[in-house]
């Protein structure tokens, strides 16, 4: 089903009027963030509070010699400086990252990357911390170091990783998917075959806040609470539990506000754990939070994918096959967040929204001496680099066949009969109808009168290019059994509390660092039961608070937690219906529901509102056997499948031919996430990730020189965009709902970051053909945009 | 959030009390004024002065005035205020120019033309225009004041004329009547330091022929003017072969050298490149408002 009117909204919704259940509204948190009143980690301030630096090793690889704390321990404000050897005796200099593999907290024996963690200071003040890192001696023996990926797997390569049992090499792991003898059978017999090494640079998440913790261990009852800047606080908890051995229902991790995540906050970091080793040891709260710079060269870094890609078609454009090897550079520790079973995440999506005989792909993991993470930056599990190698692929097969690139991508489409399709490497896609989401990005774009309006401006030595990405998500993981995170099924958990007077609190296992979720999820339940979302508070983020689940990443909130709320909502309606009839002295059978309310069947004057229903639950009426005296429900979704969120995105640059200066004129997005809960919500999701798209394409990139030292370590140098780089956004929609899940919504939150960046690159190489420029890699910088107009693309190593 | 090292910090009142304050001091001390170069290097503690003299409370040194043939600028003048002032569009677009494309309106609103002259770092916009416009450099010290060219004032990256005692006060730029000028920039994005950027000025005779002519290039390595073009344009009629020839001579004058913004070469096209659109520019805006005077 395609619909393109959106559901009975009020676009200008202030105040009044506001929808009871889905539609446009404002975001219910925006008065405390738009007034500086929200309250995120550096805000919270405990009696007595004490603060942490880390001291971060200045080089990428090397053993450590020697470390001489006595003078920083001689510094009169300077509580404790704690080591990695202090770490070892507690059995804490190593911790499991969120891939199987181990991450030092401390450095014990070697220097992994630059800006590893070495020393953990913990002073009365911030600034005493600061100061006595300088106190701290350190002696290093430099080594050299892995820093090309390519370079990881020679012979002769230095082992980053000797702390591992018999490690001889940098290999971490091999991975596979799809049919490998199908898929070479049919490239063999292929009219058409193109190559490409396509390689998706190193960037980072950056979010506004920088990563930090608050620890406050109560010594007396052996409590610890840990305020942190997680996306994921009950899986958090957990895993604190099993590392620390404090059990679990003595710890409460409490994620206060959150000033951006994108993937960035779903690690476990050293910070977190050292605050709770500071607060331990001093019997005092500790407070640490990095410095941009930290963030930016310690924390998980996103992509940095090194793509052969292989496309196979016929000589009329019907594309056959797809295939890649892919390198993969992890760093120095293997501690991507994905379900378990994907060590490369979801890039065997990489088949994209086209319907193929044949696909495969293999991904070898890598370390180099490099920060650790990597999936991380809004990646939907690695959609990002499946989607960007896809598209590429097709755009460069269009150029081969000299076919529009439209043209193409309509030819190819899984069509909506074919839905769900199975594709060649595993995956399930629930539902899609790709063409007319496609034709209306063209209709809004103008697309015919754009190609004339290039060839013009080309036959006056102008550079235009048109840039087009279709992309097919796959969000909402998972199923449990197939996906979990150290054996924790990704499933959440809801719980609805109806008060007495009507009003409800709805708690949920997720967490928002800025996607809406407390106007979201009351909407939902709004919809559900009919009480206006302002009557309903959404809790979320304290493990205290809220039922168990696994957090907020990969764009699985509404697809996976949104159902938990429905269902719970729905739940609660079903026991207002008992609770309705008793006090109608009726039957349940008899009732029928209106949005709201339950009322006799043929007689609508007679009837409970959920305000009436939910005092006598309260009451003194008699209830039915089986039928507590609440309102309230509580459930845990296991998603039957993922989502498959879809949309056309078409770009519009012009490159300066004196300077390769990239300008983004326009730039179209429809989106198709499904069941639409509050539009604005959604925009303002498109149009973040849009703008993260725009920077991956022109500008952003976390490059290392030779000996492994990180050149992006602050904003001067490690650029992302600002609304002087992006044009005004036009976004439309399609719905196409989604089958299995309870609302037919599909989530949208990485949507725009996934399926922009090939838009915009397709755009530039679309403007540079007439110097016969096929590709180039991000980032489109205009020295590199100027060295692809002079045949010299290279690569972002 | 990053952290300095421990300093002392006092605020001066006056030109003479700022410069008693930095003598008492001595070497260890810097001024501060909009604060958007030193306050970060201090942070990633790259610079670790023991006193910060803040002179922000000197507006004696915030003005912008036209005295004869002199536009004098107060070292404390705000970017912002360049930005915005139409005597400075009117008479020296290349500041305008240049104003657009410093930073961001924030830095715009602090930081100030002394600031940026005495920071001189290679990448910084304002020491071409200052080249370009041939303009004068007042330096104030315990034994008074001294006028000196910006060849003179400007020694190289990150150095100056200026001695730990002594506090830029003013830079005097000449007007000239015929004269016009052009600033551009390459820039990775909106705030980030040049790639490569030029500046031009130029002057027109009566007959449409260049009388005088400057240009400089900011972050390719080249401290003072290209003075090679002069032999070339001036007394001639403006064609675009003599921009192209002038491009040239800037690509073989500078000496770039290669970073993350880009390689040698294509800094080395960008000097030629940027020179010939602002000799265009400066000389099209020389003639418009030459134009515009015989109407």
């Amino acid at each position: 089903m395609t619909i393109l009117e959106d559901r009975p909204s009020n676009p200008a919704a202030g105040d009044h009027d506001r929808p009871i259940g889905h539609g446009r509204m404002q975001r219910k948190e925006d008065p405390r963030f738009v007034r500086g009143k929200g309250h995120y980690v550096d805000d919270i301030v405990l009696p007595g509070m004490l603060h942490g630096a880390i001291l971060r090793a200045p080089v990428a690889h090397a053993r450590l010699v020697s470390i001489d704390t006595t003078e920083a321990l001689a510094h009169p404000k300077v509580l404790a400086v704690i080591t990695g050897t202090d770490l070892q005796a507690l059995g804490l200099a190593w911790a499991p990252t969120l891939s199987m593999d181990v991450q030092a907290v401390l450095v014990t024996d070697k220097v992994r990357f630059q800006g590893q963690e070495v020393a953990f200071v913990v002073a009365e003040d911030r600034y005493a911390a600061r100061d006595a890192l300088e106190l701290i001696q350190v002696e290093y023996d430099v080594l050299p170091p892995v820093v090309d990926a390519r370079k990881a797997m020679d012979a002769d390569a230095p082992v980053i990783r000797d702390d591992l049992e018999g490690r001889t090499d940098n290999h971490i792991f091999d991975w596979e998917a799809g049919n490998k003898a199908e898929t070479d059978a049919v490239f063999a017999s292929a009219d058409v075959v193109v190559t490409q090494e396509i390689v998706y640079p190193r960037v980072h998440p950056a979010p506004m806040e920088t990563c930090g913790a608050v620890a406050d261990f109560d010594p007396i009852d052996g409590r610890l609470t840990l305020y942190e800047t997680t996306q994921a606080p009950h899986a958090h908890r957990t895993l604190f539990a099993m590392v620390s051995g404090i059990p679990e229902h003595k710890i409460r991790v409490v994620s206060p506000d959150i000033g951006g995540g994108f993937g960035n906050k779903v690690g476990i970091y050293p910070g977190y754990i050292l605050a709770v080793v500071g607060s331990i040891v001093t019997g005092k709260p500790v407070k640490w939070v990095e410095d941009r710079s930290e963030n930016l060269m310690s924390t998980s870094f996103a992509r940095d994918y090194i793509m052969q890609g292989e496309i196979a078609a016929t000589r009329d454009g019907k594309i056959l096959a797809l295939r890649t090897n892919v390198l993969a550079d992890h760093g120095a520790f293997n501690a991507t967040a994905q379900p378990t079973k994907y060590p490369a995440g979801f890039f065997h999506i990489f088949t994209g929204s086209y319907d193929l005989q044949a696909a495969h792909c293999t991904v070898t993991g890598v370390y180099t001496n490099k920060a650790p993470g990597g999936v991380a930056y809004a990646c939907s599990f690695r959609v990002t680099e499946a989607v960007y190698l896809v598209e590429r692929m097709v755009d460069i097969l269009a150029r081969k066949l000299e076919m529009d690139p439209a043209e193409l991508r309509l030819k190819n489409f899984i069509k909506p009969e074919q839905f769900p399709y199975p594709n060649k490497t595993g995956w399930e896609y629930d539902s899609g109808d790709y063409e007319p989401t496609m034709r209306l990005s063209m209709k809004m774009a103008g697309y015919d009168e754009l190609r004339r309006e290039q060839k013009e401006k080309r036959e006056r030595g102008e550079l235009m290019g048109i840039g087009i990405s279709f992309f097919t998500e796959t969000v909402g993981a998972g199923p449990r059994k197939d996906m979990d995170i150290l054996g924790l099924g990704m499933a959440d958990g809801a719980e609805l509390r109806i008060h007495p007077t009507g009003k409800a609190v709805v708690r949920i296992s997720v967490q928002s660092q800025g996607q809406g979720h407390e106007t979201t999820f009351a909407q939902i339940v709004a919809e559900e039961i009919g009480i206006p979302p302002e009557d309903i508070d959404v809790v979320h983020g304290d493990t205290d608070q809220t039922p168990f689940g696994l957090g907020t990443y990969g764009s699985r909130s509404t697809p996976v937690s949104g159902a938990a709320v429905a269902l719970v909502a729905r739940k609660v309606r079903e026991k207002a219906r008992f609770i309705a009839a008793a006090m109608l002295e009726t039957r349940p059978e008899d009732l029928e529901w209106e949005k709201g309310r339950w009322f006799v069947k043929g007689d609508p004057s007679i009837g409970k509102t959920m305000a009436e229903i939910a005092m006598g639950a309260h009451g003194t009426v008699a209830l039915p056997e089986g039928i507590d005296g609440n309102l309230d429900a509580e459930v845990t979704y296991d998603p039957p499948n993922l989502t498959f969120p879809f949309g056309a995105y078409i770009c519009v640059v012009d490159v300066d031919p004196g300077t390769g200066h990239v300008k983004v004129r326009r730039f179209i997005a429809v989106d198709d996430c499904g069941t639409r809960i509050n539009p604005m919500i959604i925009e303002g999701q498109i149009h973040g990730g849009l703008t993260d798209g725009v920077g991956m394409a022109l500008m952003e990139f976390i490059e290392f020189d030779a000996e492994g030292n990180c050149l992006g370590g602050s904003f001067m140098d490690y650029l992302i965009p600002t609304a002087m780089e992006v044009p005004d956004w036009e976004t439309g929609f399609t719905v196409t709902p989604s089958p299995h899940h309870p609302i037919g919504a599909k989530g949208v939150g990485e949507s725009a970051t996934v399926g922009s960046p090939p838009a915009v690159v397709n755009a530039v190489v679309d403007a540079l053909a007439p110097f016969g420029v096929v590709h180039m890699d991000m980032p489109c910088t205009p020295a590199r945009v100027w060295e692809a107009m002079q045949g010299r693309t290279r690569p972002p190593v | 959030m990053q952290i300095p090292a421990p300093f002392d910090y006092v605020r001066a009142s006056s030109v003479d009390n700022a410069l008693a304050l930095l003598d008492r001091h001595g070497a260890e001390s810097r001024v501060v004024a909009g604060g958007h170069s030193l306050l970060p290097m201090m942070k990633l503690r790259l610079a670790r002065p023991d006193w910060l003299i803040d002179i922000n409370d000197l507006f004696e040194l915030d003005y912008l005035l036209i005295d004869g043939q002199t536009l004098r600028i107060g070292a404390m003048t705000r970017h912002t205020t360049l930005l915005e002032s139409d005597d400075v569009q009117r008479l020296f677009p290349i500041i305008t120019d240049a104003e657009r494309v410093i930073a961001d309106p924030i830095v715009r609103n602090r930081g100030t033309i002394g600031g940026s002259l005495c920071q001189a770092d290679p990448a910084e916009d304002l020491s071409t225009v200052c080249h370009v416009l041939e303009a004068v450099a007042v330096v104030r010290g315990p034994a008074g004041e001294r006028m000196l060219s910006m060849a003179d004032f400007h020694r190289g990256p990150y150095e100056t004329a200026v001695a730990q005692n002594e506090l830029l006060i003013e830079v005097r730029v000449p007007i000239r009547a015929g004269s016009s000028s052009a600033y551009e920039k390459v820039e990775r994005r909106v705030g980030d330091w040049a790639v490569a950027a030029a500046g031009a000025s130029v002057t027109l005779d009566s007959a449409g022929a260049i009388s005088q002519v400057a240009v400089g290039l900011t972050a390719v390595g080249l401290e003072q003017n290209v003075t090679e073009v002069e032999a070339v344009l001036v007394g001639q009629t403006p064609t675009e072969e003599l921009f192209t020839e002038a491009g040239r001579l800037a690509s073989l004058a500078c000496d770039p050298l290669a970073d993350q913004r880009g390689p040698i070469d294509y800094k080395r096209h960008l000097a030629d490149e940027l020179t010939r659109r602002v000799l265009r520019a400066a000389c099209r805006r020389a003639a418009a408002s030459a134009s515009e005077i015989t109407i």
